[in-house]
């Protein structure tokens, strides 16, 4: 009675260095809502961008056969026009158009050139309508908020004649009750007929409305349950069941004095003023103690950390800090490193390094007065001192006058590692240290944090990969939804248990 | 090969005498742009020699093409730190024309006493700079507000200023002559001249101008210290990297760049000295350039603006005062725009509607020639001179080759595009 809409069989893609999916198989039949699951960095949206063809054929291996036919797509065009519509976590709205113009962008209503609005404005109203978005069509985008433009990324695919809808995180930035309504419209389209791909790692929600669950792990098909096999402990299992192995050095933490701490710190979102970003974190870390922050994508860690990092995000910022039991003023990133806070972001490439100038420039950026006398810059002190850190943190370049723009990803981690090692910090907030860099390279950075950790520095990894919080942290908190819903001694810690503590959160939060 | 037949250790001898010069040109290659541009120079200027005759090198066409464009080469300095900082600034030009219409009603017109005073008035019109600066920096700093329209806006301000300040159309002037040394003087030659021939005297017991050949001591001697200077500094800092165990340019290289480079100085420095002796323009200039090589390559200030221009974000999350930064580059580029407003008016003898009038193009246009980048982060003062005098001796020789007014202008447009053409292809094919 019912058939098979898509399937894609043995999909393999490889960027690189990494193999991002093998033989990844999915089968979603007409008119169910399909859940895909898994960790970040699993493959999700790699499989999905494969299916829309943002990833163009011949570019990976496998086959994908929609409503019985082959299909090789060469670009988003080619599967839109099958009524295949995706719509990212981040959305493609443009703000400064209306309502209107955004949904008919490049697909506008007209006769030689000359776009019809009256005609353009009726359709948008009646998409509006299906989608239950009271808002006039000439709205612009700034202007209403996350969960609405949601609405109107969903009414713009609801105009391409969409059959398989794909939602990629799509209740990652919305309140409980615009995630509420927008699961709901899910089920009404169903009833409709319209096929959904749903990418979510809450999974209440998942529970909610999916018929099947597909979960992916590490690039593969872990296992796909059907509705009555669906429950959260079976899919936390299948979705982090891998074991830890010797891929962290070993180390003895010798844990000291309480060196930073954070009490009901709040921030607010720097666009949208009336939205909280962090709620009254409180946390703290010890002299030599590796503390890791874990939590999905969303969760309001970058945001915490930078915010802590002179105010460098949000707005509205308030809470105290105390370094070795004192109060500081921490409100310009100056004054945070003068105190002997260092953040290590998790973007080196947009907030790390000067990719036009070489390693020796930017390992001494944080720190200048470090390698010069009366403001003059001592050019073979500077040099000694790169080198130093070059050997140190084992950077492989040429020499220093290697410009970090050639560097690979390990490198220029790296590089903005040695920046603020120089900077000679007391505390150290590293933001995804091994995001984007091979297995030896991130043995290299755990080996520099347990190092840095022995040699008495506080240290805090914000990190999505669990089994490397697992790995090098002493203690864990947990954070979801700009709270922390969980803490514990890595030692006590597993898998399990973070994602319960998010999964449980996600309910509390609201 | 015809060297197989030779013995082994001959032919191992025969490529190691081979190995400098390849040496050499690897490494000539590899920083084409930073000698290309000297080179370029040196090009044009024979070009032109040829063209004109040998008018270009005659010592006085030196002193004019001198005073003519030093004011654009001072406010390429201060622009080369804006565009480095991933700004750029259009009022220059505005603001030289106002600063000079400015400090000739304060010397000529107002009558204050002794703020009347050339050197008082220069004074308080390089503070006036820096203010204009500041003002439209502040704008550009704290409220993020697009350097191109602030600057937009300050050329119009004050252009409609100048002329305000000079009654309409006309020009305000005779300006006192010890002012007007700024521009058209010459260093006092302290030393006494040295007369290698004596100059052939007339009938009537008067010496012929021109004839003989003495020498205006006090600029030989600057002359030869300026270049002792550069071929010492250049020496101790090879010896620096040597001795730290750290690779320099090879030996050869680095020998003849200085031999050129200090042959290129004393050649300029012995015309002048047949005649008037160095311009006292010339002088400020020098200082200036030195500074500000100093400024840009050993100071943390001048670290600190490469850096914001590469990368604004993460130079704000190194601790760098970003907002500050920008602010004392535009302070800087304001206090070098009424400096070369002085010099216009100096160069004039009065201040006229007219001044600076469209340098701002000029002045950018050298930066760009020096091989700044527009995206910022990019970008040598040695360049930007050096760009500013392609510029100069173009406009001089086309002069006197005379070439019309209208394709001098096509002429050196399609030299900036030539120019930032060569650098996109140098980029990409590295």
């Amino acid at each position: 009675m019912t058939s098979t809409i898509l399937e894609m069989r043995d999909i393999t893609k490889t960027f690189p260095g990494v193999k991002a999916l093998s033989n990844v198989n999915l089968r979603v039949e007409e008119g169910e809502i399909h859940a895909v699951v898994g960790e970040n960095g699993a493959g999700k949206s790699t499989l999905m961008k494969v299916l829309s063809g943002v990833y163009p054929s011949g570019t990976y291996d496998g086959e994908i056969i929609y409503r019985g036919q082959e299909c090789h797509f060469k670009g988003i065009h080619d599967s839109e026009h099958l009524g295949i519509v995706i719509i990212h976590q981040e959305l493609a709205l443009v703000p400064m158009l209306s309502i209107t113009e955004n949904i008919f962008l490049g697909n506008e209503h007209a006769t030689y050139g000359i776009i019809d609005w009256n005609a353009n404005e009726k359709r948008t109203s009646a998409l509006l309508k299906k989608v239950g978005l009271k808002e006039d069509p000439k709205t612009l985008i700034t202007n209403i908020g996350v969960g609405k433009q949601q609405l109107v990324e969903i009414a713009k695919a609801l105009s391409k004649e969409v059959k398989l809808l794909i939602l990629d995180e799509p209740t990652a930035s919305l309140s409980e009750k615009d995630s509420q309504a927008l699961l709901d419209l899910l089920l009404e389209f169903k009833r409709q007929g319209i096929t959904s791909i749903l990418i979510s790692h809450k999974l209440n929600e998942v529970n909610r409305v999916a018929d099947k669950v597909t979960i992916i792990r590490d690039g593969r098909t872990i296992e796909t349950l059907d509705k009555k096999d669906i429950s959260e402990d079976r899919i936390i299992t299948s979705m982090v069941g891998r074991s830890l192995d010797d891929r962290f050095p070993p180390r003895e933490p010798e844990i000291g004095e309480i060196v930073l701490e954070v009490k009901n710190w709040s921030v607010y979102h720097p666009i949208h003023p009336e939205r909280q970003v962090i709620k009254g974190i409180d946390i703290d870390v010890r002299k030599g103690e590796v503390v890791g922050i874990a939590g999905l994508m969303g969760a309001g860690r970058t945001e915490f950390a930078m915010s802590l990092f002179g105010r460098s995000y949000g707005r509205r910022v308030t809470g105290d800090v105390l370094l070795n039991g004192k109060p500081i003023d921490i409100s310009s990133v100056s004054k945070a490193v003068e105190h002997g806070i260092a953040y290590v972001t998790e973007d080196r490439k947009t907030y790390g390094l000067n990719l036009i100038d070489h390693i020796k420039h930017n390992i001494t950026l944080a720190n200048l007065p470090g390698v010069s006398r009366h403001s003059v810059i001592d050019d073979m002190r500077e040099l000694s001192v790169a080198n130093d850190y070059r050997g140190r943190t084992n950077i492989r370049a040429s020499s220093v006058y290697q410009m970090t723009g050639n560097l690979s990803g390990g490198n220029q981690q790296k590089v903005v590692l040695s920046k603020w090692l120089f900077a000679n910090p007391e505390v150290l907030i590293l933001d995804e240290p091994t995001r984007g860099i091979d297995v030896g390279a991130k043995y290299e950075i755990y080996t520099i944090i347990a190092r840095l950790a022995s040699e008495g520095k506080a240290i805090i990894v914000i990190s999505s990969e669990m089994p490397e919080l697992l790995g090098i942290t002493d203690r864990i908190y947990v954070m979801n939804e700009g709270r922390i819903v969980g803490e514990m001694a890595a030692s006590d810690a597993s898998q399990e248990k973070i994602m319960r503590a998010i999964v449980r959160g996600e309910g509390k939060a609201s | 090969m015809s060297t197989d037949s030779a013995p082994a250790p001959q032919s191992g001898v025969a490529e190691d005498l081979q190995q400098g010069p390849r040496v050499a040109v690897s490494a000539l290659v590899t920083n084409l742009r930073e000698y290309g541009l000297v080179l370029a120079l040196i090009a044009i200027m024979l070009f032109f020699q040829f063209t004109t005759s040998g008018t270009l090198f005659k010592p006085l066409n030196l002193s004019n093409l001198v005073q003519q464009n030093s004011f654009i080469i001072v406010m390429a300095l201060g622009m080369l730190l804006v565009i480095v900082s991933g700004h750029i600034d259009l009022s220059v030009g505005s603001v030289a024309g106002f600063i000079g219409a400015l400090a000739a009603n304060m010397m000529v017109t107002w009558h204050l006493g002794p703020l009347s005073n050339p050197l008082v008035v220069s004074i308080i019109c390089l503070v006036i700079g820096g203010c204009i600066g500041a003002a439209q920096g502040y704008w550009i700093a704290y409220h993020r507000i697009p350097s191109f329209i602030v600057t937009l806006a300050g050329m119009l301000i004050f252009r409609g200023m100048c002329q305000a300040l000079l009654g309409g159309g006309s020009s305000v002037g005779p300006l006192p002559d010890v002012f007007n040394k700024l521009s058209s003087g010459f260093i006092p030659d302290v030393i006494g001249t040295l007369t290698l021939i004596a100059p052939t005297v007339n009938a009537a017991g008067k010496t012929i101008v021109g004839s003989g050949l003495t020498l205006h001591m006090t600029t030989v001697v600057i002359g030869i210290v300026g270049v002792l200077a550069y071929a010492y500094f250049g020496l101790t800092a090879r010896r620096n990297r040597e001795r730290h165990g750290y690779e320099a340019e090879p030996f050869t290289l680095f020998a003849v760049k200085t031999m050129v480079v200090s042959a290129l100085m004393l050649f300029l420095v012995y015309q002048f000295a047949t005649y008037k002796g160095m311009p006292v323009v010339l002088l400020v200039m020098a200082v200036l350039i030195a500074l500000f090589v100093f400024v840009t390559k050993r100071m943390t200030i001048g670290r600190r603006i490469y850096a914001m221009g590469g990368n604004a974000k993460a130079a704000l999350l190194s601790g760098i005062k970003t907002d500050r930064l920008t602010l004392m580059v535009f302070v800087n580029m304001g206090v070098l725009s009424a400096l070369g407003g002085l010099i216009i008016a100096a160069r004039l003898g009065q201040a006229v509607p007219a001044a600076g009038l469209g340098s701002e193009l000029d002045v950018i246009a050298a930066v760009f020639i020096g091989g700044a980048s527009a995206m910022g982060g990019v970008g040598q003062v040695i360049g930007s001179v050096v760009g500013g005098f392609i510029m100069g001796v173009m406009n001089n020789g086309m002069s006197i080759m005379g070439v019309n007014v209208d394709w001098q202008q096509v002429v050196k447009g399609l030299v900036l595009l030539g120019a930032v053409i060569f650098d996109v292809y140098n980029k990409n094919k590295a």
